[in-house]
């Protein structure tokens, strides 16, 4: 017996999208077969670059029968290279601006919708820098459900980081789907105490959004191979995203 | 927390890389998440040539005790070098902060 009750085939392949400016770049995606209709869900990679880990995060959302397609927002920087020298070379560089990565999101929502079985329904994921930039795009375009997972900079930029990292939360007004907030009690980008100004925000603009904060767990609790790992927190957190993506995404 | 917080300066001098040695252009400096180190955060040190590509870089990924402790090693073992040797690199070079664009994590 499989954990979704499907057959969990999938095919998983890099492909080309257009992505921000009609320009053409990588992404892995990953799709369920055998099943006659599905949702969708672009994941926005980490900081640490277009990774073995996160194409592992892709997979997961084919097993539990949603198409993911994870953009490489590095792929202009540095096309064919390595996960971390593209990351370096993105970084060196200045990383990826805001208007770039909505456009990429965007690119990659247009493309599943197309795909062939798509029910039209499209949601977001992001980690760590992912998780801000999952609420920038969802504040930015249609999208049906939204997940930031520990994203900072969202309410408050973190002491000594340049004058260009700039909040998000002043976009709030127009976030276009429910949200789901998956945050660590220890987490210090971004505290507890921001997150609680997220939601009193959001609850001010009648924005539907679930925030669930675990405890003992820190920054990037979902990341299995990395010491910040909190095996608890990564599993229920999962539960979550299940949960809300079946009422918002799936059929 | 991804950060961009990055320190480059341009550098002079060689590095040897996955395809070899090469001539370094610039150096970044920065704390992040490792790649391959196991801890949440280190102090990563990039030495790159831009110009070669992306592969043409040498990455360390230090805890902050070791690169505390690496930045007194050479701070020693230039002083204790005669003058002579040293003179040339006396001047240093001009450092600079990237020019972060809109992120966070």
């Amino acid at each position: 017996m499989n954990i979704t009750g499907r057959s969990e085939a999938m095919i998983a392949e890099t492909i080309t999208i257009t992505g921000h400016g009609g320009d053409e770049i990588e992404a892995y995606i990953a799709r369920p077969q055998g099943t006659e209709s599905f949702g969708g869900v672009v994941v926005i990679h980490h900081m640490p670059g277009y990774d073995a880990s996160t194409k592992e995060i892709t997979r997961k959302f084919a097993a539990h029968g949603y198409a993911a397609l994870m953009p490489n927002l590095y792929h202009r920087e540095a096309p064919g290279a390595n996960p971390d020298d593209a990351a370096a070379t993105a970084r060196a560089k200045g990383g990826v601006p805001d208007e770039r990565l909505v456009g990429d999101v965007a690119g990659a929502a247009d493309y599943l919708r197309g795909l062939p079985g798509a029910n039209g329904k499209v949601g977001v994921i992001g980690y760590c820098s992912g998780g801000r930039q999952s609420f920038l795009a969802a504040c930015s375009l249609q999208l049906d459900a939204a997940v930031d997972c520990y994203g900072a900079a969202v309410v408050r930029v973190p002491e000594g980081m340049p004058a260009s990292f700039t909040p998000v939360v002043g976009l709030s007004e127009h976030l276009s789907c429910p949200l789901l907030g998956l945050f660590g009690a220890d987490d210090k980008f971004p505290t507890p105490e921001e997150t609680a100004e997220l939601s009193e925000v959001l609850d001010g603009l009648g924005k539907p959004h679930e925030f669930h904060t675990f405890a003992g767990a820190g920054h990037a609790f979902f990341s299995p191979n990395r010491p910040s790992y909190r095996v608890e927190a990564a599993n229920e957190g999962w539960e979550r995203v299940w949960e809300f993506y079946g009422k918002h995404l799936a059929g | 927390m991804c950060t961009y917080i990055t320190e480059s300066i341009e550098a002079t001098g060689s590095g040897k890389g996955a395809a070899g040695w090469f001539r370094l252009s610039e150096v970044s400096v920065y704390l992040d998440h490792p790649v391959h180190a196991p801890a949440d955060h280190t102090l990563n040190i990039d030495f790159l040539d831009p110009a070669s590509g992306p592969s043409a870089r040498v990455a360390v990924e230090l805890t902050v005790d070791t690169a505390r402790a690496l930045v007194r090693a050479i701070e020693s073992t230039l002083a204790a070098a005669p003058a002579e040797l040293v003179w040339r690199q006396a001047q240093p070079r001009s450092g600079r902060q990237r020019p972060e664009r809109n992120v966070g994590g």
